[in-house]
């Protein structure tokens, strides 16, 4: 009886150590392993980008397979946007373009892998997103045909644009 | 008996004037009815109605009120759905008209098999069911959504002729409820170096965009239902990230995953799609915020006014920074105005419903409006607006989003055979 009461008294002191007061707590604990196929984000400084590695040339033939029946050929765009070219951004009737205006290549490994193509989203290996990712890189003439893209040299390419934003309220950041 | 006099002018009369209870003379107001049709049974007043159905739905003879769709086809690009506000009164937008906007279709998920994932820098990872989610202590409020590039058309430098449906029908308000994410964050634990979090959906491009902790911890929210019941498919269902005021966008739909991050995560949406092209080719990034704004709906292009008289000018107006606290209308293009009445309950971050009655007589006159929030924001001149930002060289498809962020104000001009048009005052 004295222990069961004292039981109940070490958990009442140790439950707001560990977990909220303000709900049930019924989250259950996710490992590593658990979240590995959801963990998908690359953020700029190139946290995130997975193993593996590709080149354009590695990524023409999947660009011609996968990609150009949207984008056209070589990336000039089709009944979706233009992957190459940077026509000078003057106001809001300049097309936003990879070359032109992305900030950040990472964006381009992070949007191809979750979302792209459009009717088979995540049916890409990790080498196959780096390669389409050096062949656009490529074509832009932002990489060099023979560069190759990887988790440590994907990030240090630096887009002419990086430069280009104004936070607008940057207070609320 | 009293004499209602204009209080600005082409007609305005007090906002007070349908309040009152004693009778009202209205200056003008010289029309003589023909005497009424005789009364009659009608056939559905003389047998049994039709079988009450098990879930409701809108009356056959309202089948016109719906949204607009700009892809009914589903090809293979984003999908918009407007709401029609020319057609509906009051503040909440009911479930099947909100607008909607899906850059891959409306994810179909089965909500036993939904996960929402809350990891990064955290000191306890976790993972939630619908069900778990659905036992927390659950919050209400009424908040508006509106799309980054809700009332792009007025980018134009010519007035584009277009319903009110077709200018700012990427905005609707709800009663959301749902449990704070402060209350799941303070679960995982926030690891002190956590600056940003990543949402992400369920959808088939897997929509990301980031928001700052600030935001998560203030008013953000887990919706799982709208309006009472759980989501609409086009909504999110089973969840949605909830962040009252700010950019549609980033109220992440089919939500499945926060990752907490020292850094934004630049994701597409952010770093391209919802970031606004300056005059001289800076952009504008991060701009969260949908600002102060209005608009007349009644009268709107498309309703036509039947004969001078007694109307009633309603319209919306809110802001993402809290409360409407004024709405001030004019008839004659901006030359005079008086105050609108604002339809309680007047909520932050909601529509707040104004009215104003208006004696119309016969004449051309151009209605606008104009609000001011609680902090002290008043919604720019459309002059003020492209100042800073610049407009198209020449008018863009009605459809097309030139920019976004658009919180000027619109003006309708109304001619004597009572015809609403779209115009720049």
């Amino acid at each position: 009886m004295c222990t069961h009461n004292w039981k109940l008294v070490w958990v009442a002191m140790c439950f707001p150590l560990v977990a909220s007061a303000a709900g049930p707590n019924l989250g259950q604990p996710l490992s590593h392993a658990e979240l590995a196929a959801w963990d998908i984000n690359v953020l700029p400084d190139g946290t995130g980008l997975p193993k593996g590695s590709g080149t354009a040339a590695q990524g023409a033939p999947i660009y011609a397979q996968k990609c150009a029946a949207c984008h056209g050929e070589q990336g000039k765009g089709g009944i979706s946007a233009a992957l190459v070219g940077a026509p000078p951004m003057k106001g809001m009737d300049s097309p936003k373009t990879i070359a032109n205006f992305w900030p950040y290549s990472t964006t381009l490994f992070d949007f191809i892998r979750r979302a792209m193509p459009f009717q088979q989203p995540r049916s890409l290996a990790d080498e196959e997103v780096y390669a389409l990712t050096a062949y656009i890189l490529a074509q832009n003439k932002l990489i060099g045909e023979q560069d190759v893209m990887d988790a440590r040299t994907l990030p240090k390419v630096k887009m002419p644009n990086r430069d280009g934003f104004i936070p607008r309220f940057p207070e609320k950041m | 008996m009293a004499d209602i006099a204009p209080v600005a002018g082409n007609g305005l009369l007090d906002r007070r004037a349908f309040l009152r209870r004693s009778g009202i003379l209205i200056t003008g107001y010289a029309v003589s009815p023909a005497n009424a049709e005789p009364l009659s049974e009608a056939a559905w007043s003389k047998e049994p109605g039709t079988v009450v159905p098990a879930y409701g739905a809108p009356s056959k003879h309202e089948k016109a009120v719906v949204r607009t769709l700009s892809n009914p086809n589903g090809e293979p690009r984003n999908q918009h759905a407007r709401t029609p506000h020319q057609q509906l009164q009051g503040i909440v937008t009911p479930n099947g008209l909100h607008f909607t906007i899906s850059h891959g279709g409306n994810a179909e998920i089965d909500p036993a098999q939904h996960r929402l994932a809350i990891h990064g820098l955290v000191k306890r990872p976790l993972v939630f069911t619908v069900d778990a989610l659905s036992r927390y202590p659950l919050v209400s409020r009424f908040t508006f959504v509106e799309c980054g590039g809700n009332s792009a058309p007025m980018f134009s430098p010519e007035p584009i002729q277009a319903s009110v449906q077709a200018l700012h029908g990427l905005a609707s308000c709800a009663e959301w409820t749902g449990v704070p994410l402060s209350v799941l964050l303070e679960e995982a634990g926030v690891d002190p170096k956590a600056k940003w979090l990543v949402a992400e959906g369920a959808d088939a491009p897997h929509l990301s965009r980031s928001f700052p902790l600030g935001k998560a911890l203030d008013d953000a929210m887990v919706a799982l239902y709208q309006n009472g019941e759980r989501l609409m498919p086009g909504q999110g269902y089973p969840m949605r990230l909830l962040l009252p005021g700010w950019e549609g966008n980033m109220n992440v739909k089919w939500l499945r995953r926060l990752q907490l991050t020292d850094q934004p995560g630049m994701t597409y949406y952010e770093s391209r799609t919802y970031a606004q092209i300056l005059p001289g080719g800076k952009a504008y990034q991060f701009y969260f915020v949908q600002e102060v704004k209005s608009f007349i709906t009644h009268p709107s292009p498309g309703m036509g006014m039947k004969g001078a008289g007694l109307y009633e000018i309603s319209g919306l107006a809110y802001s993402g920074n809290g409360r409407i606290a004024r709405v001030m209308v004019s008839a004659d293009g901006g030359q005079t105005w008086a105050q609108a009445a604002l339809q309680e309950p007047v909520l932050p971050k909601a529509f707040t419903r104004f009215r104003i009655p208006w004696q119309w007589n016969g004449g051309p006159a151009v209605l606008q409006s104009r609000a001011w929030d609680e902090g002290g924001n008043a919604q720019p001149t459309r002059a003020q607006i492209i100042a800073v930002r610049g407009q198209t060289s020449k008018p863009p498809p009605v459809l097309a989003f030139p920019s976004q962020h658009y919180n000027g104000p619109t003006s309708w001009a109304i001619d004597t055979s009572g015809s609403v048009r779209h115009v720049y005052a």
